[in-house]
């Protein structure tokens, strides 16, 4: 098992966000974490990063317990998230950017992965030197997977990648997480398009008000009544 | 206009430059521990106090001045350290006007503490290289002076290489834009914040020893040092590097040219005055981020 969340809590002050989750990600595994505007979703991938404190409850990666780690270890070790609302460093170039997203990797390790993202987002190479501020939606989304990217993650966490992009642009990036698994990464993906996570997800959660309410194959979900209704629309 | 205008202009543009490069390092002192944390450190004058004050003492105790610099300013980054670390990093997660208020406390310690282990007594430094002065457009500049604008401007371009060339540097700026970003990509914050604090001492005590000679020090000097500092930076606009010299220069030089021109008595007054003018208009300074962003 690569990721094991055990009876996850976490508390804004007083109010409860997370209330006991159990979560498991398998290597390899393209794993969907569903759910409406302040079911938890965002404040689960926190935790797993480091940066939301838990109050209760166990993660493990790899067998390993990091509850407790800071944010840059878990980074070392392979845990890399690419946060809701794409938060890249607007005033750095690009290039310095995808740089950063290579912090803790020598300079060598970084330049051989930048030619691959490069290679993966031809419009990041050529707007390299201008500031990331200046990209639009669609392109900062791809700087901020790729300065993920730079980190070579082991375990790619990917909050709301498509949210406020033109539908064109959904289809880009979806494709682009299709090849990130094909490319044997394992990812944990959180977005509000439930349609288009739960078809490319091996399998999926469904999270409501702090905790794991369904559980099952991406198309197993895809099937539920209670998931249709409730978001899918149908 | 009288023959005496050019060589008294160029006296008062001469020091207003002397003053104003001081100014302009205790503002980039300001700015640094305010990129990364956005807290404003109140005892950034008492780096500068403290800096002056030790190099007194050890040249006092015939240590060649050489040595007593580094030694002297290798102490501030210390206190700096410290002040991090025991008053600053506990109240992790208190609000940025709790951090402010622990900067003032700690400012009213370092200058008590100054009191017991020097006096209250004026010190001076020996000037750095004599004090023959050198005849410029029909003013006299003194040899320190040129040790001030030296100095800064080696300051100035290392800094500008440190945050625009090294990784560390860009990494300090990445924290300082957006903090939780910096984090997830592994950069360790706390650290990051560590480093603000010992690099704004260390300017802060360069330029309490640069102007020590010139002007005399006090346990008391980092005050108004650091106020005019303060005002510097938020002249040039918070944060920035190249605000922060540009307002330590314009402070410095009107505030000799008020002195010169109008009376010594109001030369504060003008230059603050001077200050709130500028932000009247202009409320991020001149070089400040202007609110609104691209999203």
């Amino acid at each position: 098992m690569m990721l094991e969340v055990q009876g996850l809590a976490s508390r804004y002050g007083r109010i409860p966000a997370l209330k006991g989750v159990d979560i498991q990600v398998r290597q390899g595994e393209l794993v969907a974490l569903v759910g409406a505007n302040g079911a938890g979703k965002t404040t689960l991938l926190r935790a797993l990063s480091g940066v939301q404190p838990v109050s209760a409850g166990r993660v493990l990666f790899e067998g390993r317990d990091i509850t407790a780690a800071a944010p840059d270890k878990r980074v070392r070790l392979g845990i890399v998230q690419v946060p809701e609302g794409r938060q890249v460093f607007a005033p750095l170039t690009v290039e310095d950017n995808l740089r950063l997203g290579a912090y803790l990797r020598s300079k060598s390790q970084a330049a051989q992965t930048c030619e691959r993202v490069y290679a993966m987002f031809p419009v990041l190479k050529s707007k390299r030197r201008e500031a990331a501020g200046m990209l639009s939606g669609g392109q900062q989304q791809m700087l901020a997977i790729g300065r993920a990217l730079m980190a070579e993650p082991r375990l790619l966490l990917l909050d709301e990648p498509s949210m406020g992009l033109a539908p064109r642009l959904v289809e880009e990036i979806f494709a682009c997480v299709c090849a990130l698994k094909e490319a044997s990464t394992t990812i944990f993906l959180v977005d509000q398009n439930a349609r288009a996570a739960l078809a490319v997800a091996d399998r999926a959660y469904v999270l409501e008000t702090g905790r794991v309410v369904l559980t099952g194959s991406g198309a197993e979900l895809m099937e539920n009544e209670q998931v249709k209704e409730a978001y899918l629309g149908l | 206009m009288s023959a005496q205008f050019m060589p008294q202009f160029m006296q008062y543009l001469l020091s207003g430059l002397t003053v104003g490069a001081i100014y302009a390092l205790v503002a980039l002192g300001f700015s640094i521990i305010f990129n990364a944390s956005h807290v404003i450190n109140f005892a950034q004058g008492e780096f500068v106090m403290i800096g002056g004050m030790a190099t007194v003492s050890l040249s006092a105790a015939e240590v060649p001045l050489g040595l007593a610099i580094p030694l002297a300013v290798a102490a501030v980054v210390l206190v700096g350290l410290a002040l991090e670390k025991f008053a600053v990093e506990p109240a992790r997660g208190a609000s940025v006007i709790t951090l402010i208020i622990i900067t003032i406390g700690a400012s009213i310690f370092l200058r008590g503490l100054a009191t017991l282990v020097w006096d209250k007594q004026l010190h001076v430094l020996k000037a750095f290289s004599g004090d023959a002065p050198i005849a410029v457009a029909g003013a006299t500049l003194l040899p320190q002076s040129l040790w001030v604008f030296g100095i800064t401007l080696a300051i100035v371009l290392a800094l500008s290489w440190f945050f625009g060339r090294t990784l560390l540097g860009k990494a300090m700026l990445a924290t300082s834009h957006n903090r939780l970003a910096a984090q997830l990509v592994g950069i360790n914050v706390r650290h990051v914040l560590l480093l603000s604090y010992g690099m704004s001492a260390a300017l802060g005590a360069i330029a309490g020893i640069l102007i020590a000679p010139i002007s005399f020090t006090t346990y008391d000097v980092g005050v108004m040092l650091g106020l005019k500092g303060f005002a510097a930076a938020i002249l040039g606009g918070l944060g920035s590097g190249v605000g922060a010299v540009v307002g330590g220069i314009v402070l410095g030089v009107a505030e000799s040219m008020s002195a010169g021109y109008v009376s010594s008595a109001y030369k504060d007054a003008i230059a603050l005055v001077i200050t709130l003018a500028v932000l009247f208009f202009m409320p991020s300074g001149l070089f400040g981020k202007r609110g609104g962003e691209r999203v």
